[in-house]
């Protein structure tokens, strides 16, 4: 199998993927970014926390025109996961049409590889996908 | 209290492309018509703001003022985001507040020509072939159309749906009447960049770009300039009465930044600042949104249009759907006129003018001088612009005795 790294460093792949977030220890706001301080409360002492990998479907957009090299249509959509958090990700494994995709659907992680170096090591991304 | 500044002066350029002027020849014009709009030379000026994004490095205000008049005054050359122009006249607005100068200009002024929708350009390459984590996410590739979408069309398109999700009443049709309204109101602005009138199926029918958004709700780019001339009241009162009939007093000069959301992180808030904004704004000019005759608003997409109406008070909290539903926003309809001037959907969005051209359209309709599009006895206006990252420009200006 080829050697695998993470698209993002806030994707854990041992074990079963899941997201990781820097919770700042005052007041519990979650980051996945490189942080200075906490953008609420401005504390500076973070602690790492996994997050769950179901949520729900909080807003999407059906992306027809994209950057080029992105095949379309895809779904980008905001997810609200469930126990906290929220994220930005693709909706995979539906079909990408608005009589679908439906706000409030309970979605579930899933990886996939998004890119290949040329030592052949794959980057792996996350989506979500129906829960069903 | 701090005494009041007005507006003595104020021009735009069409919006349109200006392929054999740059972006200095623009803003001049803009600047020479409002001077003399103002009935004023650049001798009397005291300090310049210049808004302008795309050549922000370039000191603009410095390459106007070589070109119409270089009287050694401060020029402050301000970016920020869509919200530019009105920083720039949040700028002058301060320098005259703070007894620095009784007269000023602010200029805004943007040349894009085909650049497409909006956003950053292409997806980022891995320079390098072999991945290697890098930045504060520590990606090891572009994230565009993999992790979401950060341009702006889906980002619009994805605030306006968060919105159909917790209010309801809300869909793909009611974002497009946002759209048919806007263009067809685009029809009486002889300065708009597109003046064509589209019906709800055209529009809905039209090719998609970002659900819920189709091309005709999303805002060309283009070019264009405008300029304002600020007074304080103090100064005006030493003027002609034929310039203190004209002038059109600034009720609240706002500018906000983002607060922290829980989602701001994943996905640019451009509600909170908003509704922020619009509170300071109406307590500074001590009046309520039902005040207001007309709202040039910040319609990048149909969608965000939307989440205004809501922002600034405009709708019952939540009812956005059904306020559009009433047709309540159009002109020749009761109450708030919203976007007379067929908004950035089709007067155009040349972003660093923006903020300025609002505050002129305003200006224009307060004074009785709008033509065709002259929205009958509005006193009363708000102009409104939001700049992701995010920043919010709000004026309000009211037809008023010096
Ligand atoms: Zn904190």
């Amino acid at each position: 199998m080829a050697q695998q790294i993470p698209m993002v460093d806030y994707l854990v792949l041992d074990g079963d993927p899941h997201l990781v977030a820097h919770e700042c220890a005052n007041c519990g706001a979650l980051f996945f970014d490189r942080r200075n301080a906490c953008a609420h409360c401005s504390g500076i002492k973070f602690v790492p926390r996994d997050l769950k990998t179901t949520g729900v479907v909080r807003s999407f957009s059906i992306i027809y025109q994209a950057a080029p090299g992105v095949p379309v249509p895809y779904v980008s959509s905001l997810v609200d996961i469930d126990g906290g958090g929220a994220v930005k990700a693709n909706i995979l494994n539906i079909d990408p049409d608005p009589a679908t995709v439906a706000l409030g659907m309970k979605v579930k992680m899933t990886t996939f590889v998004s890119g290949t170096d040329d030592e052949g090591t794959e980057a792996v991304a996350f989506a979500f996908e129906p829960s069903n | 209290m701090a005494e009041n500044i007005w507006v003595l002066g104020a021009a735009m350029t069409k919006i349109t492309r200006y392929p054999d002027q740059d972006v200095i020849d623009l803003a001049a014009t803009a600047s020479i018509e409002a001077l003399a709009d103002a009935g004023v030379t650049m001798a009397d000026m005291q300090v310049m703001g210049m808004g302008n994004m795309f050549q922000a490095m370039a000191g603009l205000g410095q390459s106007v003022q070589q070109q119409i008049g270089q009287t050694g005054i401060p020029v402050y050359n301000v970016v920020n985001a869509c919200a530019t122009g009105a920083t720039a006249v949040r700028t002058v607005h301060l320098s005259i507040l703070a007894g620095e100068a009784d007269m000023g200009i602010a200029v805004g002024c943007e040349q894009m020509g085909k650049m497409g929708l909006l956003g950053p350009g292409g997806q980022s390459k891995a320079e390098k072939h072999v991945y290697a984590p890098t930045g504060r996410y520590g990606s090891v590739m572009g994230a565009e159309g993999i992790l979401g979408t950060t341009l702006m069309p889906g980002v619009f398109a994805q605030a306006g749906q968060e919105y159909a999700y917790e209010n309801g009443g809300v869909g793909f049709e009611q974002f497009a009447k946002v759209a048919e309204k806007n263009h067809a109101h685009s029809v009486l602005n002889p300065l708009a960049q597109y003046q064509k009138k589209f019906s709800l199926e055209e529009i809905m029918n039209a090719r998609m770009v970002a659900y819920p958004n189709t091309l005709p709700m999303c805002c060309p780019t283009g070019d264009g300039a405008a300029a304002v001339v600020l007074v304080s009241e103090s100064k005006l009162k030493t003027l002609s009465l034929e310039q203190q009939r004209r002038a059109v007093k600034i009720s609240a000069s706002v500018l906000t930044s983002d607060p922290w959301v829980e989602r701001g992180q994943v996905q640019p808030d451009v509600n909170t600042l908003t509704r922020n904004a619009a509170k300071i704004a109406y307590e500074k000019a001590g009046i309520g949104p039902k005040d207001l005759d007309l709202v040039e608003l910040h319609d990048c997409f149909a969608t965000a249009e939307l989440l205004h109406y809501d922002n600034l008070g405009l709708c019952e909290p939540g009812g956005a759907g059904a306020f559009i539903d009433s047709g309540a926003p159009w002109r020749d309809s009761p109450g708030v006129t919203v976007n007379a001037s067929g908004g950035l959907l089709s007067k155009g969005h040349p972003i660093g003018m923006t903020g300025v051209a609002g505050v002129f359209e305003i200006t224009t309709q307060l004074r009785g001088e709008a033509g065709d599009r002259q929205i009958e006895g509005a006193t009363v206006g708000m102009a409104h612009v939001i700049g992701l990252g995010s920043s919010c420009g709000i004026h309000i200006l009211e037809k008023s005795a010096a």
